[in-house]
């Protein structure tokens, strides 16, 4: 590679270097959320010292929060980067977590867990099918999708939660631990990796980029954009089944309502993380660090002793900020 | 220069060919050929059909009508999948490359080489070394001058983004190269770079359509030019037989009729 190889300065060559190519491809843009969550951190650390936002219990209980919401976000991360949406995430997560809950009992825990994927898959491709082949924007489908899952979720047990009682179930993808590291951490680690490494080298995860970045260009090249977009929101929709998968799994039941209202959560949390809210531009691991810094959010809020219709206030105008923030930068670059 | 076996052989021959967009008929009756190792312009004033021709031929439009012939065998082109695997490359005027993507993963956008077997091309795992590797290789070959292979598109010159979009056309059309103004947001050096690459295409045997407003470049690098006008084609010459003047009157509408 030929760079510009300027000699003199305070900074190494190399480091000016890398800052350069940074500043001319995407900008310091894909770092931000990293010193989003470092200062909240800290910040929280510092104010709420003395309502123990740093013991051991309480930063696994962000953990914990943080896992489900992650697993939502890198899901939504392909919907987005390839220029669609999906709204109905929160329904499909709750409505997991009942077929996992249902199916459990009777067939075992690796049963539940495929039964509430394979409905979150499904409920992706009619999203995804309506999408492409009607022509109506993403968001209207699958805020359809919303409602009609969300109906569906409350008629299955007629809004009781449904108790699951299979210890390996809930060990796996709930309680559980691998030594010291417990298995929701476990889980948020390996779907953070694997959508890390479809979105970079996978033929699939740059095709959905190119899609979102530009449809038409991608479609002259010869890229199926219509089967790249519906597998993008299959993806979202059977990330949302796993994370309903995991919320039953540390709560040991089925709720209709498990998640439900997650939705503007993971959306903050992928732009947050640096995920372009229009296509084209897409980091599975700022997602997963938004998700951090959301869950960190929520928690220092209900530590500050903020009521709950105060926090929903405080949520909303910090959400507003911070996309207006990332939004901006897109702008920009 | 070419060589004898291809040289004049017809690489693409369309007739009939017709497309209309709701009440405009963006082409009537068109018929052409592209011949290998031979560079053909295509003509015509805003509008008259050009880039719907190319757009047609490439895969992006189906024609309403019309029948095309490669290699003197009629194909049907409803994709442009169908159109690059059969060696028809294009770059069409908005170049389509991919912003956020870098210089190597738009050479190899869909033609993508992949690692670990059966198993890994099915799931399509990036063989990103080899792409690299022949991407530089590609570009040495071409006289493509990029400062970093990693750099994402967005961060490239108009004209680097130009030579980009044209060097994944020339890398992967075997056949036939589809050019609409290629050279249209280019300074001069670079420009002239863009008719060297035409002319090492049609020094190998590639079929070049070339469509241009600059009459310079017409009679620099092009053997034919095809005029259209409303979408019908008015003229079909050597261009070594008319001059620059004679073009211009076809593509106004002053001169109709020369079909050679």
């Amino acid at each position: 590679m030929t760079g510009d190889t300027a000699a003199d300065g305070p900074l190494p060559a190399a480091a000016r270097q890398w800052l350069a190519r940074r500043r001319q491809d995407a900008g310091l843009r894909p770092y931000v959320v990293y010193i989003a969550a470092a200062f909240i951190f800290g910040l929280f650390a510092v104010i709420l010292r003395d309502d123990g936002f740093l013991t051991a219990s309480n930063l696994l209980n962000i953990g914990r929060q943080a896992a489900p919401i992650a697993v939502m976000a890198v899901g939504m991360t392909f919907a987005l980067a390839s220029a669609e949406i999906d709204l109905s995430v929160g329904s499909v997560t709750a409505l997991s977590s009942l077929v996992a809950a249902e199916m459990v009992g009777d067939y075992g825990f690796a049963a539940g867990a495929a039964a509430a994927l394979a409905v979150g898959a499904v409920i992706g491709l009619v999203n995804g099918v309506i999408t492409v082949k009607v022509r109506i924007p993403s968001f209207l489908v699958t805020l359809g999708m919303l409602g009609i899952v969300s109906g569906i979720a409350r008629n299955m047990n007629n809004l009781q939660s449904l108790p699951i009682r299979n210890d390996a179930f809930l060990a796996v993808f709930g309680g559980g631990s691998l030594g010291p590291v417990s298995s929701l951490l476990i889980w948020t680690v390996v779907v953070g990796l694997a959508g890390h490494l479809v979105l970079h080298q996978l033929r699939w995860g740059r095709h959905v980029l190119s899609a979102g970045a530009d449809r038409s260009a991608a479609a002259a090249l010869g890229i199926n954009t219509a089967r790249i977009r519906i597998t993008a929101l299959m993806t979202s929709a059977a990330a949302a089944s796993f994370a309903g998968v995991l919320l039953a799994g540390r709560l040991a039941i089925g709720r209709h309502d498990l998640g439900e209202n997650l939705l503007l959560t993971v959306i903050a949390a992928v732009v947050i993380g640096g995920t372009n809210l229009f296509g084209g531009r897409a980091s599975v691991a700022g997602a997963v660090v938004g998700s951090v810094v959301m869950a960190m959010l929520n928690n220092g809020l209900i530590l500050m002793g903020l009521r709950v219709a105060d926090q929903l206030i405080a949520r909303g105008v910090i959400i507003i900020l911070a996309v207006a923030l990332s939004m901006r930068e897109q702008k920009e670059t | 220069m070419t060589s004898a076996a291809t040289a004049d052989r017809a690489a693409l021959e369309v007739s009939g060919l017709s497309k209309s967009f709701k009440a405009v008929q963006a082409l009537d009756d068109v018929a052409m050929d592209l011949r290998y190792g031979r560079v053909t312009a295509l003509l015509g004033d805003n509008g008259a059909g050009k880039s719907t021709l190319v757009k047609c031929i490439s895969g992006v439009y189906s024609p309403d009508s019309g029948v095309m012939r490669i290699n003197g065998a009629e194909r049907a082109v409803p994709s442009p999948e169908v159109a690059r695997s059969l060696g028809i490359e294009t770059v069409h005027q908005t170049l389509a490359v991919i912003d956020p993507l870098d210089v190597v993963e738009n050479l190899f956008l869909n033609r993508e080489h992949t690692r670990g077997g059966r198993i890994g091309a099915w799931l399509g795992v990036l063989d990103k070394k080899r792409m690299r590797s022949e991407s530089r290789e590609i570009l040495g070959r071409l006289d493509i001058r990029i400062p970093s292979l990693r750099r994402s598109m967005s961060a490239l010159s108009g004209g680097q983004r130009q030579a980009v979009a044209i060097g994944r056309a020339a890398a992967w059309g075997q056949q036939i190269v589809l050019l609409d103004e290629p050279a249209a947001a280019l300074g001069v050096e670079q420009a002239a770079r863009v008719l060297d690459l035409i002319r090492s295409l049609r020094d190998a045997g590639v079929a070049v359509l070339l469509i241009t407003h600059n009459m310079d470049r017409v009679t620099e690098v092009c053997d034919r030019a095809v005029v259209l006008r409303q979408g019908r084609k008015i003229a079909d010459v050597d261009v070594g037989s008319v001059t620059k003047d004679d073009l211009v009157a076809y593509i106004t509408g002053a001169r109709t009729g020369d079909i050679a």
